[in-house]
């Protein structure tokens, strides 16, 4: 499923979904005009064509990723994207309650995700797949929020990624919160160790209009917090575009609260490295915060729920996968031979097979214990829950056939 | 072996109950891959494509595109292991899945349970069983437990009644760890806190069931047990009033406009003309020989302008068709003209009242209204109108809000018509004015045109002249 074609018509030749509505005129041209409104100011390093382009700022950051490293950036977006196709599937064929896609959104994730330490903490919305699997955590893991057995599916204090969060921007105020302890105890400043730590903070172009963004940005502005805003711009919160967020480009709303904001190409893996790299490197140096937009497109729906075809054209669609951020770096290798014909046999092979366990897990996860769900909801014990606890467990026992 | 499985329709959104086939891409005998689109449904939310969720060969579908099935019904049958030698019954029937879901492997059946959000119709109707009373109270069982257990039995009915324990207090039904210091503090919200230690009561000792304690619960302990309320209607009911069964016109009338109101969104607009003119016209008419023998009221002029009214506005004599969904424009005016009777409120028509002129409106109105007031208006007579006019006026009132004829989508209010103070050429003068109110269902009649109809009639009726506009 990695070919542009299949994204949105599995069936090569099929037409587009028959639906009631159609987008309006505002939306079509607000969506077109997304696509060629980047700005002088987007941090490009690998075009659309797979070019490599100079860029005096930014080159250094990335002046030690070796071939072997772009195959890995490139193996890891391929692997993203094929347990995002899957899980969407699973969702279709009933086996999930819902699916959050994030395609399109790959070289954003994989960039920054590769780019953090295993110290610096990142706090998630709902759609950093692949910010999990940089993460350490499987798709596999992700899968219990979805299915609705479980209320988070890793341990966020070892994994350093904290619990997605389903409401819209709060987690920026977490962050910000946790960034600043950072500084309290002393994690920024000196990094010749390379012990000094950071935190990411992740939401969209939506967000930006919820006051939790506003305030996390005030609190983390004025108390230097190692703090990297990470926002993915998509262009769409669901139905809405980015023109209905801003009247502004949104990197630029940094400048009001007093740290820098930049706009990074956010389907080009390695602008989206470097940048991040060099914002994770001045927020350990106590230069936080920093706002990055990622200026990128969401490929498919918000989520399983919604249907795209009601509010944006599919050439909007079509123009962005001349953007597709696998395309160019898979060009980049070929063209410069630094990738053979082994090299992609092996990742689609590795692909399939994950897909199949990924399939295969989720067909046969367990349900899990009634008890389960009373867990991790204080730090320490509560009589009053458990008491709750007991009691309903006592009451799910009454009944005949089986635990639960 | 053949292995068949059947794929249950999911709920592809949030909730979802059910969803339209829109059509399948697959067709009995077909091979198919994970992940092939199947089939297309379209739900309240979305058109939405269905992958298959295992390889093998299609058997049959269940459901014919343009069905509406419910979530968790399965929609078609694949034989995952189409190799096996020798299959040997055919692929279950529409009707039988679930046969050969018991029939088959237990593990294939655990792989069809509901799972996330939805079950199949037989699972989510399904009520587990309790276990036997016995198997409760054995143990140690908590308070709150057996308090679940015995409201379970009581609902039961007679036969377990009497082997199930006697109900426990009510009361003291806080586990007694959450009692100690330090351990649990009863919910209540900070006034009626303050409340409780103003008025000395210890919130612990209200503490029921964790529930939030309310400011009544405080002060009723505050003050005792409550008084048992007894009201003293101080009259008796029956010598006082009269009671009236709902039956016939006002039972019909009832049930009309009760329809209409919450199905027809209302507006109603009004105006107030100088009708002056029109009745100068009508008293130069009434010395005309040819209106000698009829009562030329202004409701006649009223219903005349009407009719003129309706020919530049079409969108006021017309019929939503709900399920036909369609605007029905009617070119004819069956004009209601609605008469209060001793039965109650009855609308007969006049017939092609467009078609008429003012003398035989004028015959028609005076001819149906003598025939309502007898009580003889026939059920033909009040059907299948296109317009109504309520004449509000004869009753000395100047305006209402009338409520529109079920079947159609407007009716105007003829108020009373009074000499008051109006402005003419910038002074005040004494002139015979009225008011006119239309409502009409804003699904068939937007603002404009509603404006424009009554503008209209209020025109002709403020200058008969204009009349010979039209």
């Amino acid at each position: 499923m990695s070919s542009p074609d299949e994204w949105t018509h599995p069936v090569p030749g099929e037409g587009p979904p028959a639906t009631a509505a159609a987008p309006t005129a505002e939306r079509v041209i607000a969506g077109l005009r997304a696509t060629s409104e980047g700005g002088e100011d987007l941090v490009q390093l690998l075009t659309p064509e797979g070019e490599r382009v100079p860029n005096e700022r930014f080159d250094r950051y990335i002046a030690d990723v070796t071939d072997e490293d772009i195959r890995g950036l490139y193996r890891d977006m391929v692997l993203v994207r094929r347990a995002d196709r899957e899980s969407n599937a699973l969702q279709r064929q009933g086996q999930l309650g819902i699916w959050v896609p994030l395609l399109g959104q790959e070289a954003a994730q994989i960039g920054v995700g590769r780019a953090m330490r295993h110290t610096d903490m990142a706090f998630p919305s709902y759609r950093e797949h692949g910010v999990a699997w940089c993460k350490g955590i499987t798709p596999q893991q992700l899968l219990g929020i979805f299915r609705g057995t479980d209320n988070g599916g890793w341990d966020s204090a070892a994994t350093r990624f904290h619990p997605y969060t389903i409401v819209i921007g709060n987690q920026v105020l977490n962050a910000a919160g946790y960034a600043m302890g950072q500084r309290f105890e002393g994690k920024v400043g000196d990094d010749s160790d390379g012990t000094a730590e950071a935190t990411v903070c992740f939401f969209g172009d939506g967000a930006t209009s919820q006051g939790d963004v506003h305030e996390g940005f005030v609190w983390a502005s004025v108390y230097d917090a190692p703090l990297v805003f990470f926002c993915q711009n998509n262009q769409w919160a669901i139905s809405e575009p980015t023109e209905r967020q801003s009247r502004l480009p949104l990197y630029q709303r940094a400048r009001g609260y007093g740290f820098p904001g930049i706009r990074v190409d956010g389907n080009d893996v390695l602008a989206t490295l470097a940048v991040s790299r060099w914002a994770l490197d001045e927020c350990r140096h106590g230069n936080g915060p920093i706002l990055i937009e990622a200026f990128t497109y969401r490929m498919d729906a918000h989520t399983t729920t919604d249907d795209p075809t009601r509010y944006r054209l599919s050439d909007e669609v079509e123009t962005w996968k001349l953007k597709d951020p696998l395309e160019r770096v898979r060009v980049h290798l070929i063209r410069h031979e630094m990738a053979d014909d082994a090299f992609f046999e092996q990742v689609q092979a590795e692909s399939d097979q994950m897909a199949a366990e990924l399939r295969d897990y989720c067909f046969n996860m367990p349900d899990p214990p009634v008890r389960q769900m009373f867990d991790n909801v204080y730090s320490e014990p509560h009589p009053y829950l458990e008491a709750q606890r007991d009691e309903y467990v006592d009451y799910v026992a009454g009944f005949a056939g089986g635990e639960h | 072996m053949p292995t068949f499985k059947s794929f249950p329709l999911p709920d592809t959104a949030e909730g979802l109950t059910e969803a339209e086939i829109l059509s399948w891409h697959v067709q009995p005998g077909d091979e198919v891959t994970v992940n092939q689109i199947i089939v297309e449904i379209e739900t309240a939310k979305a058109a939405v494509e269905l992958p298959c969720p295992w390889a093998g060969v299609v058997t049959e579908l269940h459901v014919e595109p343009g069905q509406t099935v419910d979530v968790g019904t399965p929609i078609l049958t694949i034989d995952t292991d189409p190799g096996g030698a020798a299959a040997p019954a055919p692929a279950p029937a529409a009707a039988t899945p679930s046969t050969s879901d018991s029939a088959e492997a237990g593990s294939g059946e655990e792989e069809m349970k509901p799972l996330v959000g939805y079950g199949s119709k037989a699972v989510q109707a399904k009520r587990r069983p309790r276990k036997a009373a016995a198997a409760a109270s054995d143990g140690g069982a908590t308070v709150a437990r057996s308090t679940v257990q015995a409201a379970f039995e009581r609902q039961q009915g007679p036969a377990s009644a009497p082997e199930s324990p006697p109900p426990p207090p009510v009361v003291p039904d806080t586990p007694a760890a959450l009692m100690e210091p330090g351990g649990y503090v009863p919910l209540a919200k900070p006034p009626v806190r303050k409340l409780a230690k103003d008025l000395g009561v210890d919130l612990r000792a209200l503490a029921v069931n964790g529930d939030v304690i309310t400011r009544d619960a405080v002060q009723q302990a505050a003050s005792g047990a409550p008084e048992p309320s007894t009201v003293d209607t101080g009259y008796d009911a029956a010598a006082r009033e009269r009671r009236v069964p709902i039956k016939g016109v006002r039972k019909h009338t009832a049930t009309a406009m009760v329809s209409s109101a919450f199905t027809a969104p209302h507006v109603t607009e009004f105006l107030t003309v100088d009708v002056t003119p029109m009745m100068e016209f009508r008293a130069k008419l009434k010395n005309d020989p040819r209106f000698r023998d009829v009562k030329l009221t202004p409701l006649a002029f009223c219903a005349k302008a009407v009719c003129l009214a309706v020919q530049r506005t079409p969108d006021v004599n017309a019929f939503w068709d709900e399920a036909a969904q369609e605007i029905v424009y009617k070119e004819y005016v069956h004009l209601g003209i609605a008469a209060a009777t001793p039965r109650g409120l009855i609308v007969p028509k006049v017939r092609d009242a467009d078609g008429m002129s003012l003398r035989q409106i004028a015959d028609s109105i005076e001819q149906l209204t003598a025939v309502a007031r007898e009580g003889k208006t026939t059920p033909a007579a009040m059907a299948n109108g296109t317009f109504t006019i309520t004449n509000v006026g004869v009753f000395g009132v100047d305006t209402g809000t009338p409520i529109i004829t079920p079947g159609e989508v407007a009716i105007l209010a003829f108020g009373a018509i009074r000499d008051m103070p109006w402005v003419v050429d910038g002074e005040i003068m004494v002139r015979k004015v009225c008011q006119l109110s239309l409502s009409f269902d804003h699904r068939v009649v937007d603002g404009q045109q509603g404006s424009q109809f009554l503008a209209d009639v209020g025109a002709l009726l403020a200058d008969p002249a204009t009349a010979i506009l039209y």
